[in-house]
């Protein structure tokens, strides 16, 4: 809350405006400026993401509101609550890191680069802490288009572009129900405030809710729209790293918790939530199994991940969600640029052929370790805490989704472990495949590459105490979330002694993947036959009859006129203006005889003259006989 | 002020066309200075102008004309027509700019810009429907030359047809207006008298059939399914800023159209046949953004989206006449974002077919499919078809949204059932991230390679265009408090 004194709130205002304009205003500078910037970039980068890390700080410790006016009704407000006071600062941090890491390791276009995640960072601050729904929905199509701007940042590469393409239609289509939100609110009279949204009348609260629903589930790559976040794999990893993991497709499950209060007066709405968020990190994380691409299983790993989040906010948990929220940011962010690190040293992603990488820097080995071991749930790591807290709510919610969240949980362990045994194997010629398939290798992991790993597995190591007293009180306190269930010591003892086995059970083992968990459940392509190729078919049909239909109609209306003007003089010609047109005729047969003796030589005229006078005298001779 | 922006550019073409043998160095800087002195008039009435009362005009000008049928020279300027006012005078310079280096008999091509600027300044300032008729019918006779003139590909069919089609529909206007004065009592052709006594009244056969034919007139100029079919070949041969001004500019006749007279005028019938005309607008979305997205011909396919963002207009003002106690906010949201969609789809669509004519200039193609991986040789005009792209489709941070958000906000308020058009929004963004890709990644092949980046010239032209559309998605409050206060009125008018 704000304080007291005038001068506390102008800081808290300023600071609020300078965590979502300074970056924001930087970033444009960069892109607009592109080449000219190339050596600028990275320095100005990584500085501005620095100071942005002290801004956030304070306005977790500030809580400023500010509102100006933007649409009619409905301003444009931002305001930090406890939440956003708790992820704020988080998305900060992991931006700062990943800048860092993205500076040391170089990239073409750096301006480029740095300018459109700067953007990224400045849409995620307004998205955590927007207080109206277009607020909301500005930064969060802005998330969608750098999003897609990153994933195809190499743009001679048309596949990389086609990846940003699917990412940002996939999500935009969830967007459509902010859109939809919106309306509903307006009709149930409730207004487009984020704290409003509950009070709308059924059934607008209900479509509302759905809106909500559709949205967040795009972006957080929960069921049915995972399949995008495989595809957004193209992109660079320091943007997997930070969009693709700790920022934008967290916003996912950030607006979930945030809109809480709406899932709970919408009964449906929380039970749908809890199911798919509970399905999500089931099935994803049996996809992320049966992976063989490094990246490709932390994808389907972090929409397992934020299952769990999910999950929290449709059973109410949520201290549980955000406290696993935070860790799974760390724990991510750190495995992506560890993942990272390995592409552009060893120039492969693929899982056989980074066998045993893990002992060539063991530093980045160590880290990565602490990761997945988090990512397992392995005692005392942050996952391992804050996904029991979470669990616990869905077993005060219904024994079912505690299953097959336990089950999901099991599977973390099992997609952690396979990972963390073959980069920690040894590494044997025969057995590993060559490097460089995906790109030419620099066989070098810079030092200014390896600090952002180290800070982040600390997190990774330490979030966990979030979840467990006293921090974990603390925490509650901050969310106001203090009555939300507790695991029990069984249940804690319980999955940790399930990671366990299971990290044993994967150890050393191959087993077949099932067809299905390879290609993330068919997502992709059953969108394609079910949505992308009718859509297409459609429109081709269309554009079709637009030319040969509509347009031949209107031609053939204007012909059909000329053709009805014909037969009119037609028939005109038939009828009474024959008459007039056969004296006109006559008249013009006259005109032509008359026109004959006009020959124009004079010899003739001059006959013609002693003709006619000749007959005039015999005319006058025959008149006076006549007379007489 | 209002007369002379409105017939300084008329009176500069005169005068252009009186002096013999005028060297076209002079006629090119001409034009530009007159546009931007135009400009500066507008600008200077923005600054100058406060919302009037309801039922009055700023900056009205009254003269006798032809009293006897009750017909005066009306102009006068609100806040549905300032904003429009101010975007033509705005894609004139960008248009006079663009056509800086143009070689092809550039006196009569000023002097016809200069016309068509007067007539549709004239035409958005017209508070008499005589005067509105006359202009409207002068901008189809105008841009039939300019297409015709300086067009390429079959453009003499193409003006023809543009011509024949848009008068047949100013026709149907014609009939329509002389409807009104015929219900209006006294009988009169002032719209700020017949908005008083809205004719008809107690006789809603006959609105319905005035409305009709109005209706039918402003669609074909906007156009709508099914009247949309001259658009296409108009804007595929004529020249760049031909297109550019169609799109730009003309096509807001017809929406204009819409809540100047249609709304306001027969409430009543309106009001009865909102339905039909949320519904014709629903279809024009999808329908426009479904044909847009089978397009290969990059001017086609822009065409296609102007009937697409035009259906949104559509859809706004029909859930705009649905009228119950709470509705007030939706349809004033719906209104607004109506005329903010009609500036914003202006500045966005003429920078977009400024683009295409870039393309057209270097390579005579439009053929998305003869391109690829431009971005390697026109980075910038890469950025721009870029940003100009993401606008049309509707991004945050830029026009498109702050219209397309009002728009379906307020039309979901009053009719849920306008949802079915969402899916053309991401329709949209699929055809041009489709387009982005096709021209400008991958490697650089067929007509990309050594393809000249943007001149100064077209940077400046189509820069502008585009800053204006940033400007308005990130601070819109300087558009919106002139609309909303007029859009407000509207909701009243139609709901009485």
């Amino acid at each position: 809350m704000s304080g007291s004194a005038p001068d506390i709130d102008l800081l808290g205002v300023t600071t609020l405006w300078l965590l979502v304009g300074l970056p924001a205003v930087v970033g444009i500078a960069l892109s607009v400026a592109g080449r000219r910037a190339t050596r600028l970039a990275a320095p100005v980068s990584v500085a501005t993401a620095a100071v942005i890390v002290v801004v956030a700080m304070a306005v977790a410790i500030l809580r400023p509101v500010v509102e100006v006016p933007f649409l009619s009704g409905a301003p444009f407000g931002l305001a930090v609550d406890g939440l956003s006071a708790l992820i704020v600062p988080t998305v900060a941090v992991v931006t700062l890191v990943v800048l860092v890491f993205a500076a040391a390791e170089g990239t073409e276009s750096p301006a480029r680069f740095h300018g459109l995640m700067l953007i990224f960072a400045a849409a995620v601050a307004v998205t955590a802490t927007a207080s109206t729904l277009p607020t909301l929905l500005f930064a969060w199509e802005i998330m969608g288009a750098m999003s897609y701007a990153l994933i195809g940042f190499r743009w001679r590469d048309d596949s990389r572009v086609s990846g940003g393409l699917t990412a940002f239609i996939t999500t935009r289509a969830g967007d459509l129900g902010l859109y939809l939100a919106a309306g509903a609110a307006l009709a149930g009279g409730a207004g487009l405030g984020l704290a409003d949204l509950a009070a709308a009348p059924s059934p607008w609260r209900d479509i509302v809710a759905a809106g909500v629903l559709l949205a967040a589930f795009g972006k957080a790559a929960q069921l049915p729209f995972s399949f995008w976040l495989s595809r957004a794999m193209e992109g660079p990893s320091p943007v997997s790293a930070l969009l693709h993991s700790a920022a934008m497709v967290a916003m996912g499950g950030y607006l979930l918790l945030r809109m809480e209060p709406l899932l709970e007066v919408a009964a449906w709405a929380a039970i749908t939530v809890a199911w798919v968020g509970a399905l999500t990190a089931l099935l994803l994380g049996a996809v992320a199994v049966a992976q063989r691409d490094l990246k490709q299983l932390l994808a389907a790993s972090t929409a397992a991940q934020l299952g769990f989040v999910v999950l929290a906010a449709g059973v109410g948990s949520v201290a549980g969600g955000t406290a696993h929220l935070i860790a799974h940011a760390l724990t991510k962010a750190l495995l992506f640029l560890a993942a990272g690190a390995w592409l552009t040293a060893l120039g492969t992603k693929q899982l056989s052929e980074l066998r045993g990488a893990a002992r060539r820097w063991p530093l980045v080995g160590v880290a990565f370790a602490a990761g997945a071991l988090s990512l397992a749930g392995i005692v005392p790591l942050s996952l391992w805490a804050t996904k029991d807290e979470v669990l616990a709510g869905a077993l005060e919610a219904s024994p079912a989704l505690y299953v097959v969240g336990l089950a999901a949980a099991a599977l973390s362990a099992a997609y952690a472990g396979k990972a963390l045994f073959i980069l920690w194997a040894k590494p044997s010629t025969e057995k590993r495949g060559p490097y460089d398939t995906e790109q030419r290798g620099t066989r070098r992991i810079g030092v200014w590459a390896r600090i952002p790993l180290v800070l982040l597995a600390v997190g990774a190591v330490i979030a966990g105490v979030l979840a467990v007293p006293p921090v974990g009180d603390w925490f509650r306190g901050v969310l106001g979330a203090e009555a939300d269930p507790r695991p029990g010591v069984w249940e804690l003892v319980g999955s940790a002694v399930l990671a366990l086995l299971v990290l044993g059970l994967v150890a050393g083992k191959r087993a077949r993947a099932p067809s299905w968990a390879t290609n993330w459940l068919y997502l992709g392509q059953a969108t394609r036959v079910l949505v992308v190729d009718p859509v297409l078919w459609l429109s081709e049909k269309l554009a079709r009859f637009d030319d040969n239909v509509l347009d031949t109609l209107v031609n053939q209306t204007a012909a059909g006129g000329m053709r009805a003007a014909f037969l009119a003089v037609k028939a005109e010609t038939a009828g009474p203006e024959a008459a007039v047109d056969a004296t006109a005729s006559a008249a013009r047969r006259l005109g032509v005889l008359a026109r004959r003796p006009q020959t124009g030589q004079i010899h003739h005229y001059y006959a013609q003259i002693t003709v006619i006078l000749a007959l005039a005298i015999v005319l006058l001779l025959v008149l006076a006989l006549v007379v007489r | 002020m209002l007369s002379l922006a409105i017939f300084l550019p008329l009176v500069a073409a005169a005068v252009l066309a009186a002096i013999p043998r005028i060297p076209d160095t002079v006629v090119r800087w001409t034009w530009l200075a007159v546009t931007l002195v135009d400009l500066a008039i507008l600008v200077g009435m923005w600054f100058s102008y406060t919302s009037p009362q309801p039922g009055e005009l700023a900056f009205e000008e009254q003269l006798r004309w032809m009293p006897s049928v009750g017909s005066s020279y009306h102009v006068g300027v609100d806040g549905l027509s300032l904003p429009l006012l101010a975007l033509t005078g705005v894609v004139f310079v960008a248009c006079a700019i663009y056509a800086l280096k143009d070689r092809d008999r550039q006196k009569s091509q000023a002097g016809l810009f200069l016309f068509l600027q007067s007539v549709s300044l004239g035409l958005f300032a017209a508070q008499d429907l005589i005067l509105f008729f006359a202009f409207f019918d002068l901008t189809i006779v105008a841009m039939y030359f300019i297409i015709a003139g300086w067009g390429h590909g079959d453009a003499a069919r193409s003006a023809l047809k543009f011509f024949l089609y848009t008068f047949l529909g100013s026709l149907s206007l014609l009939l329509g207006f002389i409807g009104l004065y015929l219900g209006s009592e006294p009988h009169t052709f002032d719209v700020v008298e017949l908005a008083k006594t809205t004719p008809f009244q107690n006789a809603p056969v006959a609105a319905g059939f005035v409305l009709a034919a109005i209706f039918i007139g402003l669609a074909i100029k906007t156009p709508t399914f099914p009247f949309h079919t001259w658009l296409p070949p108009a804007h595929t041969d004529a020249p760049a800023i031909g297109s550019a001004v169609l799109a730009g500019v003309m096509l807001k006749l017809g929406t204009y159209g819409f809540v100047r007279i249609a709304m306001p005028l027969l409430p009543d019938a309106w009001r009865s046949w909102a339905w039909l005309i949320v519904a014709i607008g629903i279809i024009s979305v999808l329908y426009g953004a479904l044909v847009a997205l089978a397009q290969t011909d990059v001017k086609r396919m822009i065409a296609y989206t102007s009937v697409n963002h035009m259906g949104y207009v559509i859809i706004a003002v029909g859930a705009a006449g649905v009228v119950s106690d709470s509705s007030a906010q939706a349809q004033q949201l719906a209104i607004t974002g109506a005329v903010v969609q009609m500036v914003s789809h202006g500045l966005v669509t003429a920078a977009l077919f400024l683009l295409a004519g870039v393309l057209y200039e270097r390579r005579s193609s439009y053929d998305l499919d003869s391109f690829g991986g431009l971005a390697a040789p026109a980075p910038r005009f890469a950025a721009f078809f870029a940003v100009a792209a993401f606008a049309s489709l509707g991004l945050p941070g830029l026009s498109g949204f702050i219209a397309e958000f009002q728009i379906f906000t307020g039309s979901i308020g009053t009719v849920p059932l306008s949802a079915i058009a969402l899916p053309g929004i991401l329709i949209t963004a699929a055809l041009f991230l489709r387009a982005l890709q096709r021209l400008f990644t991958g490697a650089t092949c067929g007509l990309s390679v050594d393809f000249t980046d943007l001149r100064p010239r077209e940077v400046l032209s189509i820069g502008s265009l585009l800053l204006l559309s940033v400007v308005i998605g990130v601070f819109p409050r300087f558009l919106l408090d002139v609309i909303e206060p007029a859009a407000s009125v509207l909701a009243v008018l139609v709901g009485r």
